[in-house]
């Protein structure tokens, strides 16, 4: 197993006062909780936060994790001590004192989590026992939202087996996403969050998130399209194919359309009860003039158009 | 590709449109009908509805009071505190970032 620095991981010195280990936990915990943070690891950086915070917070723990040395780098490979056990430090009341326990690494299980009876203590309360609840992401396509769609998950989440250990179960899941999901909202499914100890399961909560579309941009429920259209068809106005996520339609640019007009295709967004709509944003394309006939035809609208681009600008 | 081994399993989306009892909310959230109702007075849930017993929480009120409980049991923020949190977290939760 990987050797945590816990001095390193919340940003302190080895010497630092139990205040100072307080408030680095308090600013990291803040900067690193899921809800509130935009760090892709977030999850696992507040985990690791909170173990090694869980170990510096108490002088006993703390004593016992220093008699380890410093030697060790964080990530190293490492056993306990043969002698562990008879190092003499009483936890009192067994190794955790929070609900989160089983999210902490084998490198803590090894140095704290066979002292005392029984392991751990859950919170307490009526519904002790009872399975964490477990969130997590599924990632469908944005045309799975307008069809639904089956996706199967791998579940990894720990369990405790019945000696009192810790262990990793992994089972697979296929879950409905239904249609008209949108970005960011979550599915739950009932007693599919981890099993409890001798209670009920948890639920798990699952978080939709659209994968990135090379034609699409997706806002609540409505759909956008950067739609490229020639010079002539902005200007003299065209019926030119557009893709949909639910197929190609034709579309009716009116007669003298700008760069950037956005067309609005009622309902042919994200399908729901009230469903979201397509904008087509028109993109003016220009051809190149790289030929003598192309430029002889830019050369001749410079000539024969009173246009200035910058007339908005006062040049 | 869903594995034909496994069942497919349908759950609840928690949108803006299922609604939830009250009781219905106090069971999948864990919490105390008190604790639910002090998230009503705050301001944190607004349930459609005058009577407690018919009221009809959005299935959003289960993401927004498990945001709630997790920011008081991890960083001992307040109710109000949680109250501002969830507020400016629905703010950016517009465009471009993904919603929670």
């Amino acid at each position: 197993m990987e050797y945590k620095d816990y001095y390193d991981i919340l940003g302190v010195s080895s010497d630092a006062t139990q205040g100072q280990i307080k408030r680095a936990y308090r600013k990291l915990a803040r900067k690193y909780h899921p809800d509130v943070s935009e760090a892709a690891d977030a999850d696992q950086r507040f985990k690791e936060v909170g173990e090694a915070y869980e170990v510096l917070k108490d002088v006993e723990k703390r004593a016992a994790y220093d008699q380890l040395g410093s030697g060790w780098q964080q990530g190293q490979d490492f056993r306990p001590p043969p002698d562990w056990d008879a190092a003499g430090y009483d936890f009192s009341g067994g190794g955790y004192t929070t609900a989160d326990a089983a999210h902490f690494s084998d490198f803590f299980e090894s140095l704290f989590g066979g002292a005392g009876a029984g392991g751990y203590r859950t919170a307490g309360g009526p519904f002790a026992g009872r399975g964490e609840d477990i969130d997590a992401k599924v990632t469908i396509d944005l045309e799975d939202a307008y069809g639904g769609a089956t996706r199967s998950l791998t579940m990894h989440a720990p369990e405790v087996t019945p000696d009192g250990r810790i262990t990793q179960r992994t089972r697979t899941l296929n879950v409905r996403i239904p249609k008209g999901i949108k970005q960011g909202q979550k599915i739950r499914l009932a007693g599919q969050g981890s099993p409890g100890l001798g209670g009920e399961s948890g639920d798990l909560y699952l978080e939709v998130e659209f994968s990135p579309h090379r034609n699409y941009r997706v806002e609540g429920s409505d759909v956008y399209l950067d739609l490229p259209v020639a010079p002539w068809e902005a200007g003299l106005g065209a019926t030119v194919k557009v893709p949909t996520p639910s197929g190609n339609v034709d579309l009716k640019i009116p007669a003298g359309s700008q760069q950037g007009r956005k067309l609005r295709l009622k309902g042919r967004g994200i399908p729901a009860k009230s469903p979201g709509d397509l904008y087509v944003v028109l993109q003016v394309a220009l051809p190149s003039a790289d030929s003598r006939k192309a430029k002889k035809m830019y050369k001749q609208m410079q000539e024969e158009m009173d246009f200035n681009p910058r007339a908005g600008l006062g040049v | 590709m869903p594995n034909e081994m496994v069942p497919v399993l349908r759950g609840t989306v928690l949108d803006e449109e299922g609604s939830f009892t009250l009781e219905q909310l106090c069971r999948i959230c864990r919490l105390e009908k008190k604790v639910i109702l002090t998230l009503v007075e705050e301001g944190v849930l607004d349930p459609e509805g005058e009577d407690p017993a018919t009221w009809k929480f959005p299935g959003t009120s289960v993401t927004h009071v498990r945001i709630v409980v997790r920011l008081q049991r991890d960083l001992g923020v307040n109710l109000q505190g949680a109250a501002v949190v969830l507020d400016l977290l629905d703010r950016l939760a517009l465009p471009g970032r993904r919603g929670r």
